[in-house]
């Protein structure tokens, strides 16, 4: 039998996927919509227009049939943990674990105790004490956004932790350096403001189909406002926090920054190719040179990009396979052997300590201590050191459609707002048309930025330390391609349902609200 | 404060609060109970729509205590999470689908064009209330009864050969639908089930103003009750009778010992009269309704509440506490899973501890919250008056 089982790997890594990418499909609406129910239901409170009361409640109808299936693919997710990627949650449990909790206990609660208040209390409590509850409700979906976004950077920047080999795990020395690593609060601050944006670009498509009704005009134009300058202040912040994920990505997963860049050969000076078409007919694996089809590049851009130097070297794919020893770069098959040799030792270390053997405990702890940085690495020392090359194309293209994508719909807030203020928008077919049809874009340029952060570090759950092939269940690849396909089809169900129930509502209008 | 708890304390500590999340998890359960009995008192849609708005309004905090209760667990005791998700595969992916068709099924049920159509979404509530209760209660027995896995830590420097570097394998093919199987296992299911049910006949009986109603629940107080009472005995008598998984404190080997809960009751006194303080308010919370004539208490829920809390909670206690492995392996005795054993680093626990601090001001919150919006009993009117309702 062949020593890792791919199948189980590959279906365990398709199932949490599906389940992520399905999951992310209602988390950002809920995350920016929440705001934007918030801003409306102020506006209403300090107002006391009644008009206000009514697009607030048309919008918190839709929150709420999103929000629902949000929670029902979440569930999911944290549990998947435990049940595909047991070993994963031995060895770094004693970390990841206190997120998932801290979520559970500060966030979910204030969400879900108020989100009753906030469907149930309109008329049971005071306006204030409502708004409150709205606000809340959009406090407590951002901050469990923290805490699980705190978790997955810390899979992609380990900080905070060491490795205990008597109890054969990493273990958290440092919270805060868990918590306020740079790779979370960039991931944090990117991934909410997404939401933001892709919140604002869903209000103002919905509010521009009303307008090519000829429908709703005042509720429109005010939804549209609200959603054209919360999505406008949500991309200035989503270019700042994706400016700075470049850099941390380069500093701290170069492998990943080389992969969405196609960069092959390291250099100084290196160019951004800010248009790139990949030669389609290269196939085989390894680093062997993708070559660019068409390109148009800025030079001196990536290596501003990555160091804030426009002279700075950014090493690339095959510096970091081969290594370089100009940088200082060692080879994959260097750090393959020496990973090994960390793995031995923590054998070694186990064995020594039972047998009472001290001096022999010690020598290996020193060992392994010194290798520790490229434990991951050993699975790979009897194999080929090219599988830890992520997927360069999918990389590749996803970080250069999310950012077109990005700049679209800046362009477009700017546009709307102009012309929301000059009253003159209902008559712009051509740019409502364009808002309209920019809704399934955000949720593309959104899943994107999550295909570029996950396809890009393979094969590593956590960087450098545990691949995919050592995080897995032992349960059998077939239990998870059953499992795999039962997700498939309630997750499909739901979803159809959920946009049949919307759309039927968006097109129901505002005016059954009172 | 904390950090100068002892190792030992601090995992004790976090035993309870898992067990105290389990605990309120079980009662916060007459959710799913009531989603199984909506056919059986609701004979009209108005009174079928009634009871789902009734726990529409709750459903979300059973949800999100058992989302707590896996975090609670995955941060304190995280070789459980692995070992017992990882392994008994298929009775938590169950249980997980029990859960995720209920989320959506109170937001769905009665929205236009909803592509399932209303009956099927009441089927999943249904689903949802017996897998969910059923399988909760019988994964929770294999804490007495054990389960069939091995734990070697060491197999993570496994590099070749013909095992993969995983640390914890399940002995069945089956992946933890085994434990179904077992009569002890599905005794305490069963008993979590009809409990569930009978929270939530209690919890109707508090909140509906419905005389005709009112009858039915009534009678199937007592239907659900009987049954429940039948299974739990079985399932505590069998508990006091049996042998436990018990641990040699100083050399930590694990090894069987005849009527180990029993000595676990007896060792810890207060444990014991929680466990008997709790059975005595689960079956007083019952009994008063069904003996009172014509102006009944409706407090029932809050007394059955309280006493399924603490039954639970002093359960949990003696699966845990006084040397006793938690989570047993009957294939390999010495992997069994004990609160030292599997539980995170002493670091971890503190910074948790701190967390933990806040619990008290999300239950002042929560009942708060449901005070203000719960002040008066409900009728079809109010739910059909509400602009929200599912």
């Amino acid at each position: 039998m062949e020593h890792i089982d791919f199948s189980l790997v590959d279906w365990s890594r398709a199932q949490f996927a599906l389940t992520a990418i399905y999951h992310w499909l209602f988390v950002p609406l809920t995350l920016g919509l929440s705001f934007i129910v918030a801003f409306m239901e102020t506006i209403y409170v300090r107002t006391g227009n009644p008009e206000w009361k009514r697009i607030t409640k048309f919008w918190m109808t839709l929150f709420g049939i999103n929000f629902a299936i949000g929670v029902a693919t979440g569930i999911i997710l944290e549990f998947e943990f435990g049940t595909n990627w047991s070993n994963y949650s031995w060895f770094v449990g004693d970390i990841f674990g206190a997120p998932l909790a801290i979520e559970g206990i500060l966030a979910f609660f204030l969400e879900s105790t108020f989100i009753a208040v906030m469907f149930f209390g309109w008329n049971k409590v005071s306006k204030k004490f409502h708004l409150l509850s709205t606000w809340l409700v959009a406090f407590g979906s951002n901050l469990s956004a923290l805490w699980i976004l705190v978790a997955n950077s810390w899979m992609q920047y380990p900080a905070g932790m060491k490795f205990n080999l008597d109890t054969a795990r990493n273990e958290m020395v440092n919270f805060w350096e868990v918590l306020f690593s740079p790779v979370a609060i960039n991931k944090f601050l990117h991934t909410i403001s997404s939401g933001y944006v892709l919140a604002s670009i869903f209000v103002m498509g919905v509010s521009a189909w009303f307008l090519l009704k000829n429908r709703e005009h005042l509720f429109a134009k005010r939804s549209m406002i609200v959603a054209s300058v919360f999505g406008l202040v949500a991309t200035a912040f989503i270019i700042l926090t994706g400016d700075g994920s470049a850099r941390v990505v380069a500093k701290y997963q170069p492998m990943k920054f080389a992969a969405m860049e196609n960069l092959f050969t390291g250099q100084q000076n290196a160019p951004l190719a800010v248009i790139g078409l990949l030669q389609t007919n290269k196939s085989e694996p390894g680093p062997n040179k993708q070559d660019f089809k068409i390109k148009i590049e800025i030079p001196n851009m990536l290596s501003y990009m990555a160091f804030l130097d426009p002279n700075a070297y950014v090493p690339g794919i095959q510096d970091l396979v081969n290594g370089n020893s100009e940088h200082n770069l060692p080879s994959y098959q260097e750090r393959s052997q020496k990973g090994k040799l960390a793995i031995t030792a923590l054998a070694e270390y186990r064995i020594a300590k039972n047998a009472g053997n001290d001096s022999l405990a010690n020598a290996s702890l020193t060992t392994f201590q010194e290798n520790y940085a490229h434990f991951g690495y050993g699975y790979y020392a009897n194999r080929d050191v090219n599988e830890l090359i992520p997927n360069v194309k999918a990389t590749f293209y996803s970080f250069r459609i999310m950012v077109f994508l990005g700049l679209h719909f800046l362009a477009l807030f700017i546009v709307v707002l102009i012309l929301t203020l000059k009253n003159t928008i209902d008559k712009k077919k051509v740019i409502l048309y364009t808002a309209l049809w920019s809704i399934p874009l955000a949720y593309i340029a959104s899943e994107l930025g999550w295909v570029l952060a996950e396809l890009g570090r393979q094969p590593w759950v956590i960087q450098d330390i545990l691949p995919t092939i050592a995080a897995v269940s032992q349960v059998s690849a077939s239990s998870v391609q059953v499992t795999f396909v039962l997700f498939a089809v309630i997750f499909t169900a739901l979803l159809i349902a959920e946009i049949k129930i919307m759309t039927t509502q968006i097109k129901k209008g505002p005016g059954g609200h009172e | 404060m904390f950090e100068t708890f002892s190792y030992i304390a601090l995992q004790q500590y976090w035993w309870m609060i898992v067990s105290l999340l389990g605990a309120i998890l079980v009662f916060l359960m007459f959710v799913q109970g009531g989603q199984t009995l909506i056919y059986t008192l609701g004979k009209t849609e108005d009174e079928r729509s009634l009871l789902v708005n009734l726990l529409g309004r709750k459903w979300e905090f059973t949800f999100t205590t058992l989302v707590t209760f896996g975090g609670a667990f995955f941060a304190s005791f995280p070789l459980f999470y692995s070992t017992s998700f990882g392994g008994a595969y298929w009775v938590w992916m169950l249980i997980l689908i029990a859960f995720v068709v209920q989320a959506v099924s109170y937001e769905y049920r009665r929205k236009p064009n909803n592509f399932l159509g209303q009956r099927t979404y009441e089927v999943l509530l249904f689903i949802n209330g017996l897998l969910g209760t059923v399988l909760i209660g019988t994964a929770v027995a294999t804490f007495f009864t054990g389960s069939g896995f091995s734990v070697d830590k060491m197999n993570i420097t496994k590099l070749t050969g013909d095992k993969m570097p995983i640390i914890s394998e399940w002995t069945g093919p089956a992946h933890g639908l085994e434990a179904a199987l077992n009569l002890q296992n599905l005794a305490l299911g069963l008993t979590v089930f009809f409990l569930s049910r009978v929270l939530a006949l209690l919890y109707f009986m508090n909140r509906l103003n419905h005389a005709v109603m009112m009858e039915r629940i009534k009678k199937q107080l007592l239907y659900n009750a009987i049954p429940f009472v039948v299974f739990f005995l079985t399932f505590a008598i069998w508990l006091i009778l049996s042998s436990g998984f018990a641990v040699n404190p100083d050399t930590k080997e694990v090894f069987m010992e005849p009527y180990k809960y029993l000595h676990n009751l007896l060792a810890m006194p207060v444990v014991a009269i929680l466990f008997l303080l709790g059975v005595v308010f689960v079956l007083l919370g019952i009994i008063r309704p069904l003996t009172c004539f014509e102006k009944c208490s409706t407090k029932g829920i809050w007394i059955t509440g309280l006493g399924t809390i603490l039954t639970v909670f002093s359960l949990f206690l003696i699966a845990g506490f006084n040397n006793t492995a938690y989570y047993p392996s009957i294939t390999h005795l010495q992997s069994s899973l004990t609160i030292e054993n599997s539980s995170s680093s002493k670091y971890t626990l503190v910074a948790m501890s701190y967390v933990s601090l806040f619990v008290p001001f999300v239950l002042a919150y929560i009942w708060y919250a449901w005070r203000s919006i719960d002040n008066r009993k409900i009728d079809i009117e109010e739910v059909n008056s509400e602009s929200h309702s599912y």
